[in-house]
C-alpha cells in the first residue's frame, strides 16, 4: 500500500473521529487503538502494526494531539521491551508480551547493569544454568528503574564462561514476581532513592522466555540499548490530557505518575538553568561582572546545546545521514549541567551551604548542587561518551582490550567483596 | 527558525568548497600573506566574478544576487575554511553598513560596483582605543561649505590600505553620521599595520580635511551602525566555525597518521578525548554561528543577544581548536613551515577583531538586564 502524508492524516483522523472517546477505560481504549493499526504503525502488520515508514509517525502525532487521544503505553521500559521482543522475540512471545505492553497492563524492567559491571555492560556475570525443564538464575543486578513495581524483566545473564565475553550471554524474560526475586532500592547522594539493586537467588525460567538463542544476548541486548538511546531524546512523559476531564486521562495521569514518582529531581540534575536569570535579578548578582561572565557563558552551553540538538532532529526528519551534531547531546548536557551549578553556587553565595527549606528556592537549589553529577554518570559516563564520539564519529582506533577474545572464566574482574 | 540548509544552499557549498580548494590552496596563501598589499587584485577579481562572492546579500535591484546572511555565511564559512586572502569580509561588511544606511539612491550609486566586484569596500569603526561601540567614535565630521570634511583618525580598519571605498562612522554636529570616502582621497593618509595574521590585513587611516558624502541622514547612524556591527558579529563568527572546522579535521587526519610507541597517537585515550571535546566545540560553535545568520534573515526578538553570542562562541571555540591543533602535532606544530600556525594566527587574529569573548558575553547580557 502507498502512504502519504495527506492520505495517512486523513485516514488517522477519520478513525479518530468516529472511534476517540475520554471516557473509555485505558486499558479499554487502548486495545481498540491495537486493533486499528493506529497504536504503532510502524510494527508489521502481523503484529497490530500497518508496516508504515517511521518517517510518517509525526504526521499520526500531530493528530492524536489534536484530538487529544490518548496513545499505546509508553511510559517507563515497555516500548524498549516491546521493541526487541518485536525483533528478536518467537511468535509466542509476541503474543504474550506485546499487547498487553502497547495497553500498559505489563510493566517491565532492564537487568543489565551490575556492581561488577557499569560502562563494561557485556561482562555480566550474573547465572543462567539450565536444570532440569528451566533455567535457573542466580546474581545481581543494579540501577534497576522500576524493578519495585514491574512484572516482567529483561534479563542479560551468562549461560557460557568458557565462551569470550560477548559470545556467552543469553537474554531472558524473567518473572518478577517470585520470591526468589529481591528487590532494594538504593539511596544516592542527593538522598532520593531513584533505583533499585536486584538479588537473584534460584529464581526459574521457563525456556520458552529465552529470547533468540543460547549465546546471542548480546545482539539482543544491543537492540534495547539503541532503542533506549533512540527515545531518549523524544521520550514523552507528559499526559494527554493534562488536567482535562474523562477517565482515559484520569488513568493515564496514574500510570506515568508511578513511572515518574522516583525522579521528580531530574530536572536538578540537568543544572535548572531555567531560573538562572530570574535568581540573578532577586539576588542583584546580574550586576557584578564576574558573574555577568559565567552566567553568559552558561547561556552560551545551553543556548548551543539546544540548536545543536534542533539541527540533529532536523536533519533526521529530514532522512539525511546522521551528522556529528546528534551524537554530541549527552555530553554536552553535562558540561551544561556543571556551568549551571557553578553558577548557581556564585549566584547564592553563602546560601549555597543551606538545604531544605533553610536553602535557596526552598532547597531546589540545594538539589541542584548535589544531583548534577549524575548527568556525568547515567546512561554512560563522559568518558564513555567521548570514546563513543571518537570512534563512531571521528573514526579513531577502538580501544584496545585484552577480553574479548580469551574465554569469560580467564578475564581479570574486580576483587570480589 | 531554520535549523537546517536546504538542498540548493548545500549544493552551493559544495561548488564553493571545491572552487576555494583549487583556487586558495596553502601555497597560495602563504604567497599572498608574503605579498604587500595580502592580496591579488586580479585573481580575486577572477574569482569574486566567478563566483559572485560580494554579490550575495547584496538585493538583485542594486546588481546582487538577493540572498541572504545565512548564504552570505556560507561563503564565509568556506572562505575561513580555505583561508581565503581576499578583502571578502570587508566588502560584504561595507555593503550591510551601506545597505543599513543608505538612502535608495546611495545604495544604487554604490552596491553595483561591490556586487560586480569592481569595488573593493571596508568599514571604519573603530579608532587607536581599539573599540568597537559608538561610545568610541571621535573622528568628527564638520560641514563645509555644500559639502562635508572628516578630521582625526582610524584603525584596526581591515584591507583600509587597499580598499576602494570606505564607509567612515563619524561624529558630526547632529551626533553619529556614516561617510564615504575614496581610497585615493587628497588628505586621507593609510599605514597598514603589521599584523600578527598576515592573511589578513588592518589599516590606520588619518583623515586631514578629507571631503566626505553622507550616507544616510548626518546625525541618523545610531541605529544601522548597531546593526551593522551585529552582522559583522554574525558575519565573522560564520568565517571562523569554518576556520576552526579545517583545523578540527587537518589534526585528526595528523593523528590517525603519526606513530609513536608503535600505534597511532589516535589510538590513545588522551588524544580521542581531546578529539571529542574539539567536536563538541567546533558543532556548537556552528550551531550558534548558523543560528545567528538565519536569525538576521528570518528574525528573532533576541537578535543582539544572538549574534553576540555566536561571536563570543566562535571566539573560544577557534582559539581552543587551535591550541589544541598545535598540541595534536607536536613539535611540528609549532614550525613555521607546518600550515597550522596561518589558522592559528587567524583565529587569534579572529578572536579580538570586533571585540573579544569577554565584550560580547558582557554584550549578550544586555539581553537580561536587570
Amino acid at each position: 500500500m502507498e502512504f502519504t502524508e495527506e492520505s495517512v492524516r486523513a485516514a488517522v483522523r477519520t478513525w479518530l473521529e468516529a472511534n476517540w472517546n475520554p471516557d473509555y477505560g485505558l486499558v479499554e481504549w487502548r486495545n481498540k487503538l491495537i486493533d486499528s493499526g493506529w497504536g504503532v504503525p510502524h510494527w508489521p502488520s502481523r503484529w497490530y502494526g500497518q508496516d508504515m515508514p517511521t518517517g510518517l509517525l509525526p504526521v499520526i502525532d500531530e493528530e492524536f494531539q489534536r484530538i487529544g487521544a490518548v496513545g499505546v503505553a509508553t511510559a517507563g521500559i515497555r516500548r524498549l521491551a516491546a521493541a526487541t521482543i518485536l525483533e528478536h522475540g518467537t511468535d509466542l512471545q509476541k503474543e504474550k508480551f506485546l499487547r498487553r505492553s502497547l495497553t500498559g497492563e505489563d510493566t517491565w524492567c532492564q537487568l543489565f547493569s551490575e556492581p561488577g559491571s557499569g560502562s563494561d555492560v557485556a561482562a555480566a556475570t550474573t547465572r543462567a544454568d539450565f536444570k532440569g525443564n528451566r533455567w535457573v538464575i542466580n546474581g545481581q543486578k543494579v540501577w534497576t528503574s522500576s524493578a519495585h513495581h514491574a512484572d516482567w524483566g529483561l534479563l542479560l545473564a551468562r549461560t557460557d564462561w568458557d565462551a569470550p565475553k560477548h559470545k556467552g550471554l543469553s537474554y531472558f524474560i524473567m518473572d518478577m514476581r517470585q520470591p526468589a526475586v529481591q528487590v532494594h532500592q538504593i539511596r544516592q547522594m542527593n538522598g532520593h532513592a531513584s533505583f533499585n539493586q536486584v538479588f537473584i537467588t534460584d529464581a526459574e525460567i521457563p525456556p520458552e522466555h529465552l529470547v533468540s538463542e543460547v549465546g546471542k544476548g548480546w545482539a539482543v541486548t544491543t537492540t534495547t540499548l539503541m532503542h533506549e538511546r533512540r527515545s531518549a531524546d523524544g521520550l514523552r512523559n507528559d499526559s494527554t490530557g493534562y488536567d482535562r476531564p474523562g477517565r482515559c486521562y484520569a488513568e493515564e495521569r496514574t500510570e506515568i505518575a508511578t513511572v515518574q514518582e522516583p525522579y521528580k529531581w531530574y530536572p536538578q540534575r540537568r543544572g535548572r538553568v531555567d531560573l538562572v536569570i530570574q535568581r540573578a535579578k532577586e539576588t542583584g548578582k546580574i550586576d557584578d561582572p564576574v558573574v555577568r561572565q559565567e552566567i553568559a557563558k552558561l547561556m552560551i552551553l545551553s543556548k548551543t546545546a539546544e540548536w545543536t540538538a534542533r539541527r540533529a532532529r532536523v536533519a533526521q526528519a529530514a532522512g539525511k545521514p546522521p551528522g556529528p551534531e546528534g551524537s554530541l547531546g549527552k555530553l554536552v548536557l553535562s558540561h551544561v549541567a556543571r556551568a549551571a551549578a557553578r553558577v548557581h553556587t556564585q549566584l547564592s553565595g553563602a546560601d549555597a551551604l543551606l538545604a531544605g527549606e533553610d536553602g535557596p528556592m526552598e532547597g531546589v537549589i540545594a538539589e541542584v548542587l548535589v544531583s548534577v553529577p549524575a548527568i556525568s554518570l547515567a546512561g554512560g559516563t563522559d568518558e564513555i561518551q567521548r570514546n563513543i564520539i571518537s570512534e563512531r564519529v571521528l573514526g579513531m582506533p577502538k580501544e584496545p582490550n585484552s577480553d574479548a577474545t580469551k574465554p569469560f572464566r580467564d578475564v581479570p574482574r574486580s576483587a570480589s567483596r | 527558525m531554520k535549523f537546517g540548509f536546504s538542498g540548493e544552499q548545500e549544493e552551493f557549498r559544495t561548488v564553493l568548497r571545491r572552487f576555494l580548494t583549487d583556487r586558495s590552496p596553502t601555497t597560495e596563501v602563504r604567497k599572498l600573506m608574503e605579498s604587500p598589499d595580502g592580496w591579488d587584485r586580479a585573481g580575486w577579481r577572477a574569482l569574486n566574478t566567478e563566483l559572485g562572492l560580494t554579490a550575495v546579500h547584496v538585493p538583485e535591484a542594486h546588481g546582487g544576487q538577493g540572498f541572504g546572511y545565512s548564504e552570505l555565511g556560507i561563503v564565509l564559512e568556506e572562505a575561513g575554511r580555505a583561508l581565503l586572502c581576499a578583502p571578502l569580509l570587508a566588502t560584504a561588511l561595507a555593503a550591510s553598513a551601506i545597505m543599513n544606511a543608505g538612502t535608495e539612491d546611495e545604495q544604487a550609486a554604490l552596491l553595483p560596483g561591490i556586487a560586480a566586484g569592481d569595488t573593493v569596500a571596508t568599514l571604519a569603526v573603530a579608532e587607536d582605543g581599539g573599540g568597537w561601540d559608538a561610545a568610541d567614535v571621535s573622528l568628527t565630521a564638520t560641514r563645509s561649505g555644500d559639502g562635508w570634511r572628516l578630521d582625526g583618525g582610524k584603525s584596526y580598519v581591515l584591507d583600509g590600505a587597499t580598499a576602494d571605498l570606505i564607509v567612515v562612522l563619524a561624529r558630526g554636529p547632529q551626533g553619529l553620521s556614516f561617510f564615504t570616502v575614496a581610497g585615493n582621497a587628497p588628505g586621507l593618509a593609510r599605514r597598514a599595520l603589521k599584523t600578527i595574521d598576515t592573511t589578513r590585513r588592518l589599516a590606520r587611516l588619518t583623515f586631514a580635511g578629507v571631503a566626505a558624502t553622507p550616507l544616510g541622514t548626518p546625525g541618523s547612524a545610531a541605529e544601522p551602525f548597531a546593526r551593522t556591527m551585529l552582522q559583522a558579529a554574525a558575519m565573522l563568527a560564520n568565517e571562523m566555525v569554518g576556520g576552526a572546522e579545517r583545523l578540527r579535521e587537518d589534526s585528526l587526519a595528523y593523528a590517525k597518521m603519526r606513530y609513536q610507541f608503535g600505534r597511532p597517537i589516535a589510538s590513545f585515550q588522551s588524544l580521542k578525548h581531546k578529539a571529542a571535546d574539539m567536536l563538541v566545540g567546533v558543532e556548537l560553535a556552528k550551531a550558534a554561528a548558523y543560528y545567528a545568520a538565519a536569525a538576521l534573515d528570518e528574525g528573532d526578538d533576541d537578535l543582539a543577544m544572538v549574534c553576540h553570542l555566536a561571536k563570543a562562541s566562535a571566539s573560544e571555540a577557534y582559539l581552543q581548536t587551535a591550541i589544541h591543533a598545535v598540541q595534536i602535532h607536536g613539535g611540528i606544530g609549532f614550525t613555521w613551515d607546518n600550515d597550522t600556525q596561518l589558522w592559528f594566527k587567524r583565529a587569534k587574529g579572529s578572536e579580538v577583531l570586533f571585540g573579544d569573548a569577554h565584550a560580547h558575553r558582557d554584550a549578550m547580557m544586555r539581553n537580561w538586564a536587570a
